[in-house]
């Protein structure tokens, strides 16, 4: 072999070349979760979503439907010993979100959907971003995303009676008992007749890091100034379908409603990955300031649809637990809002009853 | 020396930083959105500042590259694969500069802040318009799957001059001669 591009064969080199190519694909399918186990991703928990609520396209897959609030949140300052983030400094930052009802049906009767909730992006005046998700309970049925698809598919409608199988439920439940406490607890806390008067909870535990680089572990929660008065849960299929939405805009007229975001610091030997576990006994709470809504506005003209209120979203200051479900949570919303921007958003129940039409402002 | 064997050093070493960032970009990407569990935390986590560094990277390698020029091909290449070499080159560049900018601007577009770590937050390239976000997302996988077969032809082709040509083209980028 004499000359530089003397013809050996070339058979071997080009076989170590499409081997280094196959490996490197192998590789990457692997990675892509096309082969090897199967994994629950955000459109494994949608698919199942919306297989149970049936497919409403253009609205979120859960908490479809809701109305957009607007406001702000007052800092009192007490806040700054917890965390550095500059919403709890005193002073306002302006507060934008949405009140929902549970569920995937987005014209579903407000009687119906027994779970509120309240979400909020908090913008503090240079701009830190705090987004939050939260529901009227403060425990989650599951404590992480392979239970709540397990927990989806348990109550799934059989094709043939349109209605869950009990057998199905009851085999989930005996493997699953932190979702019968849910579900006890669901009994036995009253169900509010406004949204002005709920409170709301984080649901999951957080970190909150001060300006010396100090790490707490909290949950919040905003307990309302107006009184809570329940609701009869017998007469819930008797109320009007818009109910809770119409009650709000109502009171709206009557004043600003307040809140009081109020941190509870973790007591050593708390759960703070595990959102089925209710923090018990006597914690320390502090008041950090108040939230006023002041001004509603439907889904089409105010600016709260065409958001995200993932979790996972926080400031300098604040920061995740170690709860997977604030994971799952964020990967679920993020594949929610991809499919309904992808197809396109539908009017609101809210926007419908004012004569709103489905294109935004 | 009149003839220049090899790129330049600058080039060669951000060529390969670059190829072991994007394929880890790429890998992320797929795994990422593959699951709910709190991998999906961590790895978005990773994905958003390893973008934006390719952006910087990429952006002072074009600057090099204007100025230093690459060497010749060699004067025996077939001119098929004279073509393929240098239109493969420009939709590397294409995709390593569009990606970032393509993830960037889907996130203004869905109005999330943009995180580029823990207190340092990007501003919005594009307006708030989940309708356009809805095009970004898609055309974001789409040229990541495209971008993906590129590299593995430009890998198929540069250990094609490695071991069967033995032409020099790939200890241009290699090493210094």
């Amino acid at each position: 072999m004499s000359e530089p591009h003397a013809a050996r064969s070339p058979a071997l080199p080009l076989l170590i070349i499409a081997a280094i190519v196959a490996t490197i694909v192998v590789l990457f399918v692997w990675a892509a979760g096309w082969i090897g186990p199967s994994r629950v991703s955000g459109g494994t928990v949608a698919n199942a979503l919306q297989y149970n609520a049936g497919l409403h396209r253009g609205y979120r897959r859960a908490h479809a439907k809701g109305m957009c609030i607007a406001g702000g949140f007052e800092a009192n300052g007490a806040g700054t010993t917890l965390s550095k983030a500059d919403v709890f400094r005193t002073g306002r930052s302006m507060a934008i979100g949405r009140f929902s009802t549970g569920g995937g049906n987005p014209l579903a009767n407000d009687g119906r959907n027994v779970f509120h909730a309240m979400a909020l992006r908090i913008i503090s005046p240079n701009g830190q971003e705090w987004r939050t998700a939260m529901d009227h309970t403060a425990i989650f049925p599951v404590a992480d995303v392979k239970s709540f698809v397990a927990q989806q598919i348990a109550t799934q409608p059989d094709p043939k009676t349109g209605k869950p199988d009990p057998a199905l439920l009851t085999a989930y439940l005996a493997k699953h008992p932190e979702t019968k406490r849910f579900m006890d607890y669901m009994k036995t806390i009253p169900l509010p007749n406004s949204f002005a008067n709920g409170t709301y909870h984080s649901i999951n535990a957080f970190r909150f890091i001060d300006a010396a680089g100090r790490t707490r572990l909290v949950r919040w929660k905003m307990v309302p100034e107006d009184k809570l008065v329940a609701l009869d849960k017998s007469k819930l299929a008797t109320l009007p379908k818009n109910y809770l939405f119409d009650e709000f805009i109502q009171r709206l007229k009557a004043g600003p409603v307040r809140w009081h975001l109020i941190v509870t610091l973790a007591n050593p030997g708390d759960v703070t990955d595990n959102a089925t576990i209710q923090w018990t006994g006597p914690h320390r709470q502090i008041d950090v300031g108040t939230l006023t809504i002041d001004r509603w506005a439907p889904e089409e003209t105010g600016d709260c649809r065409d958001f995200n209120y993932d979790p996972t979203v926080l400031p300098p200051g604040i920061a995740v637990s170690d709860d997977p479900l604030l994971s799952a949570r964020s990967a679920v919303y993020s594949t929610s809002y991809t499919r309904r921007a992808q197809e396109g958003s539908g009017p609101s129940a809210i926007g419908a009853q004012f004569g709103i039409s489905g294109k935004k402002q | 020396m009149t003839t220049r064997h090899h790129f330049h050093p600058v080039i060669r070493v951000l060529h390969w930083l670059m190829a072991a960032l994007i394929l880890a970009m790429l890998f992320i990407g797929v795994a990422m959105v593959s699951t709910a569990g709190p991998a999906y935390h961590s790895l978005i986590g990773l994905h958003r500042p390893i973008g934006i560094a390719l952006l910087v990277l990429v952006s002072i390698r074009l600057a090099v590259r204007l100025k230093t020029g690459a060497p010749a091909l060699p004067a025996d290449l077939p001119p098929l694969m004279v073509a393929g070499a240098k239109a493969s080159h420009v939709l590397l560049y294409l995709s390593i500069i569009v990606m970032p900018l393509i993830g960037w601007g889907m996130l203004s577009a869905a109005g999330y802040p943009v995180v580029l770590v823990k207190g340092i937050v990007l501003p919005p390239i594009l307006p708030h318009d989940i309708a356009l976000y809805a095009v970004l997302r898609v055309a974001h996988t789409v040229i990541a799957v495209l971008f993906f077969a590129l590299i593995l032809g430009h890998l198929a082709a540069g250990l094609f001059h490695a071991l069967v040509r033995r032409d020099g083209v790939f200890e241009a980028i290699w090493r210094n001669r």
